[in-house]
């Protein structure tokens, strides 16, 4: 680990004011991340900037939304009355993420934030253009059955490992952030970038910019929601594909509908085109089957992870089902 | 290998197989285990008793020990660099920003490295135990991704992890032979432990050509790592040329043999500790880090402290190799097999001497009128492989007991049926009778208790929800070892409390508390009379925790002993005694002394004999017996299978719903501590199954998954409760009539959760682990 | 820095890069807390920081400045060990011993997770009040501690043995 210095912020513009103050700082949270990384060295931060102090409240509004700060911890988010009453899509993506021992660190702009587990990011022995832009990707021919199926580029084929965006993305979630320009609100399918030709920058914040919340709109229909998570062992593992999904039925028909992806994409993957294509549609296994192609039509296959497309339609298939079966 | 080493061990091979047969044809009486060991016929002894782990208190509160843990004055701390690529050499190291940081103590690189000797690779010689026969850091020479380029030394970890971070080094790479297609038309026959694999009995190609009915299949399980929770360390110091290790080591004297070889010292100038050990599974043997530590100690005049990252064992600590198995039995209508074929490659390298025996099993399970068993091996550029739990069966037993399974769907029968059909009278492949084999009875008992007959043999038929449900068995087999070298020294004080002392290992295997019961029950001692001290390499004896050998290793030696001490006692005890004039193999301990066996009224305490004879105490030292009895019978510890696995229709997930394992290994020593042997053996075989795989990244040669996060081991979540039972049926012509049951468990499980995802789905999976994109 | 330790108050100087885990066996000579991996992947190293389980490893130390932490030296008090530590000797939880302390206070802050009706991936109805401690939620919630010793049978027996009632104890509580 290269050396730091260290200072814990006691408001979010004293945060930023430290932040601005060092070349190469990095703010903290619960570090479940960030200090994996600077161990390996992938991070160097010359400075951190400890935020976990701040906004660590869970403010419902008048309209029914919810306010969540950024250093709520992953545990306390997925326990919250309101979220497990309201939003059950999250308290289970969140469940179904990582060990009880870093949820109960881990923070929610943490969360955001965190990096890739391409194998080859993690190891300096090999070609990474997000690590090192330029370089190459070792991971396009090599080991890759984690990565993405859908908006990866030439130069990067790497996923976000969060659970917890992929439920965030399907409800519309915004985030703040503050900055040393001042603040501005992002929806989060907008704040993970696909790689495009710059892979080492995964959100569009910049540089000094912090997640200060996260708001949740008033989503009543979210409250049937759910979030399946298929990975390689029972618990503990990161997902290959996962689902958040929530929907209203009307007269035997999809109202609306919310579905996002993980384990796809550089970014959590918001369904777009398989929502606009459900809306108005009877929640049918065709109908479904249909859409999830829609969404799928893009997705290419890599060397190990060509399994993905078909599961992921799967997945999208089997948890509507049991949402609109609830609802039947 | 030269020619020279191949001229030697042929006629090594030779003289071998004279005295083999010697052994085979000699008289029951002159074999160890001829007159079986008197223990057997204890009954409501301590021995078969449930006893709790005598470590216990130490483990739970976080006090016992372990190797990283001892603290020293003046010690520092010790960290790596690796190298970056398969094979080459150094063109340029810089080593000077390293080397400018605060609390840098020394830059160790080949260059200034002191002169050691290669290092005497297992397998080579009686106490090696190196990882391959390379030289550690002698020159600028890389012979795979991974290997170790510089050593730093410094006060903190911190400070030593940083500057090995800033090690920069240039290479002149060289072609590197990583690919295994590529290297497969250079594929030979392998030789392990000496004799050649091959065995031909009959025309067997011939045999499945012309047989009825037949599979005729290809399997392959992928290289699998060790992954003890504990990380490699060691903390050691030099005084003068004597060099102290405590050491995280399976093998104490082996590694203190072998490093006196390599630093040119005398054997006795090393002294290894081992006291405990957070798991090894053949993987805590000796690897460069312990020979870096201790010449960095040398040269830096200070104690070292080293721990491998969970990255550096992957990096540096080999693990299993990958294996290509073909499996191909032709059998008549009523299922008697004609011809058993199993043949394959593995890889290993250019610097060791481990092909995956995967044809273990095939050697001794079933009868068959011809047999063609071979491995071939083919050389990469990469970490030395290794032995690793059930080194051969784990991965041989997966590919036969698959075929097997496959063969009794294609012939229409039950596989249970059919493996009692060709159940062998006595050894197929050479002839030798068993010692002790129950299988059958296994077999039945654990199918009475998993419910078997409500197995439908039709795949894919039973539904719960979105879960196809399915049930799976197959055979467990693995060889009753006991290697030579097994010496104790056994202590009686005159307070009436005896000492074992041996240099024998407790990873968690419940060693020290059973060989405790054992003592005390040879000796007519209570538990707490008896102390049982192990783990270092000062001690008598050379015994390897390996090979599921250690049990038997251990018995044989205490034997000896305790024949040892009563011979010594019987001497002091003199014409005074109510003994007096009785023989040893005439008394046996009983309630805290010496009683003729067949007067119990014919007694005298080990106090008393103490004390009229002036003594304080007596101390013998006896070598166990050789183990020709290995050679005498076949001996094998076995087990059937049963697994229940629920596969998810929608995303082919796989989850073991239920597993029994059913096991004949004689006499079962501590059932508490035997249970939970059992138990780990099957869930690391239930990961192998499901979710084990070191990514070997073929164009570099380098391991691409060296983390816990991205290598799966079985989590709670993966793991259900599992059943285990046993005959408890003493092998006549062991030790205490036990076997070693470290590694039984982990055969055999992945083929029956093989068996038992065909069963729920239809799918045949032969690419190991069972990942859920092989089932959608 | 300060911390309290097992209840006692500890001052060390410790440079900004050790862990939590480092500061324990390396400064403060309790190495019951064990380092397996070193990236938060297998629990060996979980401690309790006011009762609540972290994992020490990825846990810089200057961060928790001032907190009160408990290892697994801190369980057992004059009084004798720990329920949960004889339960694990009685069931036979562990074999090497090495993952045991991380598996113990894990163990300790879940059962305070339940009374607290903190919810799991297999907790089927989110809104409940309280959670039955099954044995499909103990295997979950216990999945950040790998052991590789399979002792995974032994330990679930344990920590249902000795945590049988927590529930129902909450509810009176309650």
């Amino acid at each position: 680990m290269t050396p730091f210095s260290y200072a814990r912020a006691d408001d979010v513009p004293g945060a930023i004011a430290l932040a601005v103050a060092t070349p190469d700082a990095k703010y903290l949270g619960g570090g479940t991340n960030l200090v994996d990384l600077m161990r390996e060295t992938i991070e160097r931060p010359a400075a951190l900037v400890d935020v976990t102090g701040l906004s660590r409240e869970i403010t419902v509004g008048a309209d029914g939304g919810v306010v969540i700060g950024a250093g709520v911890t992953n545990t306390a988010l997925a326990a919250d009355r309101t979220i497990r009453t309201h939003y059950p899509m999250l308290s289970r993506a969140i469940l179904a993420g990582a060990s009880a021992q870093i949820r109960n660190v881990a923070t929610v702009g943490g969360n955001l934030l965190q990096r890739t587990r391409c194998g080859y990011f993690y190891d300096d022995a090999a070609r990474c253009n997000k690590r090192e832009p330029g370089a190459g990707c070792d991971a396009i021919d090599g080991f890759n059955r984690i990565h993405a199926i859908l908006g990866a580029s030439p130069s990067c084929v790497a996923t976000h490992p969060s659970d917890m965006c992929v439920a965030l993305a399907a409800l519309d979630a915004q985030v703040r952030v503050a900055g040393p320009d001042g603040e501005r609100t992002i929806a989060l399918v907008d704040l993970h970038r696909l790689p495009g030709g710059s892979p080492e920058r995964d959100t569009v914040l910049d540089p000094g910019e912090l997640v200060v919340a996260v708001e949740l709109p008033a989503l009543p229909f979210a409250a049937h929601s759910t979030y399946r998570k298929v990975r390689d062992r029972a618990s503990y593992a990161f997902a290959l594909i996962s689902v958040a999904a929530g929907i209203e039925l009307e007269n035997g028909a999809i109202k609306d509908v919310r579905i996002a992806l993980g384990g796809v994409a550089h970014k959590p993957w918001r369904a777009f085109k398989a929502e606009a294509a459900l809306r108005g549609q009877a929640p049918s296994e065709a109908n479904v089957r249909a859409a999830a192609e829609l969404e799928l039509a893009d997705a290419a296959g890599l060397r190990d992870n060509g399994f993905k497309i078909e599961l992921a339609k799967r997945a999208i298939v089997a948890t509507l089902a049991e949402l609109s079966g609830e609802q039947a | 290998m030269s020619i020279v080493e191949n001229a030697t061990q042929l006629a090594q091979g030779a003289l071998q197989a004279v005295m083999k047969k010697a052994v085979e044809l000699a008289p029951d009486s002159w074999i160890p285990g001829g007159v079986p060991d008197p223990l057997i016929q204890h009954k409501h002894g301590l021995v078969g008793t449930q006893v709790a782990r005598l470590d216990g208190p130490l483990k739970v509160t976080g006090a016992a020990r372990f190797a990283a843990e001892f603290p020293l004055e003046t010690m520092v701390y010790a960290a790596l660099t690796y190298s970056t690529i398969p094979k080459g050499r150094i063109a340029t190291i810089d080593v000077a920003a390293a080397e400018a940081l605060p609390g840098v103590v020394l830059v160790m690189t080949y260059k200034n490295a002191p002169r050691l000797n290669p290092t005497p690779a297992m397998l080579t010689a009686p106490k090696a135990i190196g990882g391959d026969q390379l030289p550690v850091m002698q020159d600028d020479r890389i012979h795979w991704n991974g290997e170790p380029v510089a050593v730093v030394l410094a006060q903190t970890q911190e400070q030593a992890d940083h500057a090995a971070s800033l090690i920069a080094v240039t290479y002149e790479t060289e072609i590197a032979m990583t690919r295994f297609e590529d290297a497969k038309p250079d594929r030979a026959a392998a030789s392990f432990m000496g004799a050649p694999m091959l065995i031909e009995i009959g025309d067997a190609e011939a045999s499945l050509a012309a047989a009825p009915h037949s599979v005729d299949r290809t399997y392959r399980t992928p290289r699998h790592n060790h992954n003890p929770i504990e990380l490699h360390g060691a903390t050691l110091f030099w005084q003068g040329d004597e060099l102290i290790l405590h050491d995280a080591s399976q093998c104490v004297a082996h590694v203190a043999w072998t490093l006196a070889q390599v630093f040119g010292v005398d054997e006795a100038q090393v002294h290894v500790t081992s006291p405990y050990v957070g798991g090894g599974f053949g993987s805590k043997t000796l690897w460069n880090h312990q020979i870096l530590a201790a010449a960095a100690a040398k040269l830096a005049g200070r104690p070292v402290r080293i721990m491998l990252s969970r990255e550096g064992v992957y990096r540096m600590v080999g693990g299993r190799t990958l294996t290509e198995q073909r499996v191909a039995i032709g059998a008549q209508a009523d299922g008697h097999f004609d011809a058993l074929i199993h043949t394959g490659v593995v890889a290993m390298t250019p610097h060791n001497s481990m092909p995956e025996p995967f044809i273990l099993p095939s050697k001794s399970a079933y009868a068959a009128g011809s047999f063609l068993l071979n491995v071939d091996a083919v050389k990469l550029d990469m970490l030395a492989n290794t032995f690793m739990r059930a080194p051969g069966e784990s991965v041989g037993t997966f590919a036969l007991e698959s075929a097997v399974d496959e063969l009794a769907v294609e012939l229409g029968v039950d596989p249970i049926a059919l493996r009692e059909t060709n159940e062998p009278e006595t050894n197929p492949t050479t002839g030798t009778p068993f010692s002790s084999r129950n299988i059958v009875a296994a077999y039945r008992s654990g199918a009475e208790r998993f419910g078997w007959d409500k197995r439908n043999a039709t795949p894919g038929t039973r539904r719960e929800g979105e879960w196809l449900v399915g049930m799976g068995c197959a055979t467990a087999t693995y060889p009753y070892y006991r290697m030579p070298g097994g010496a104790a020294r056994l202590t009686l004080t005159k307070d009436g409390h005896a000492t074992v002392e041996i240099a024998a290992h407790e990873m968690g295997m419940g060693t020290a508390t059973t060989h405790t019961m054992v003592l005390a029950e040879r000796l007519g001692l209570p538990m707490d009379k008896v102390s049982f001290l192990y783990g270092d390499s000062k001690m008598p004896g050379v015994v390897l925790a390996g090979g599921s050998q250690q049990t038997a290793s251990i018995g044989a030696a205490v034997i000896a002993a305790q024949n040892a001490l009563f011979t010594e006692l019987l001497k002091l005890a003199g014409n005074d005694s109510p003994l007096a004039g009785l023989k040893p193999s005439e008394v046996g301990g009983y309630e805290g002394g010496l009683c003729k066996l067949d007067d119990p009224s014919a007694c005298e305490s080990y106090v008393s004999i103490l004390s009229r004879a002036q003594r304080d105490a007596v101390s013998v030292e006896a070598a166990g017996s050789a183990p020709l009895e290995t050679q005498h019978w076949s001996m094998h510890s076995y087990g059937a299978m049963f697994a229940e696995v629920r596969v998810n229709a929608v995303t082919g997930e796989v989850r073991v719903s239920r597993f029994l394992g059913s096991f004949d290994c004689g006499k079962i020593l501590n059932p508490k501590t035997a249970t939970s042997q059992f138990r780990g053996g099957i869930i690391m075989g239930l990961g192998m199954a499901l979710m084990e795989e070191t990514q070997f990244d073929e164009r570099t040669g380098r391991v691409m998954n060296p983390s816990l996060a991205e290598y799966h081991v079985p989590v709670h979540m993966d793991v259900p409760e599992i059943d285990v039972i046993w005959t408890d049926i003493p092998d006549p012509h062991a030790p205490m009539g036990a076997h070693g049951i470290g590694e039984i468990g982990i055969t055999g499980v992945a083929a029956a959760v093989a068996n038992a995802v065909f069963n729920a789905t239809g799918k045949r999976v032969r690419d190991l682990p069972i990942t859920l994109d092989k089932l959608l | 820095m300060q911390f309290t330790i097992n209840d006692r108050p500890v001052e060390v100087e410790v440079d900004l890069r050790t862990s939590l885990l480092d500061l324990l066996r390396e400064n403060l000579g309790l190495t019951g807390s064990k380092k397996g991996c070193n990236q938060g992947a297998c629990g060996a190293c979980t401690v309790l920081v006011e009762g609540e389980r972290i994992n020490s490893c990825l846990a810089l130390a200057v961060q928790y400045q001032g907190r009160s932490i408990t290892t697994v030296e801190g369980l057992s008090d004059a009084e004798g060990l720990h329920p949960l530590q004889r339960a694990f000797i009685e069931h036979d939880g562990f074999q090497c011993g090495y993952c045991t302390p991380g598996q113990l206070c894990s163990a300790v802050a879940m059962a305070d997770e339940m009374a607290r009706g903190i919810p799991s991936h297999v907790t089927g109805d989110l809104t409940a009040e309280t959670i039955a401690l099954d044995h499909d939620e103990l295997r979950e919630r216990m999945s950040g501690n790998l052991c590789r010793c399979g002792a995974y049978n032994g330990i679930v027996a344990a920590i249902a043995e000795t945590y049988a009632s927590a529930p129902a104890r909450q509810e009176e509580a309650a």
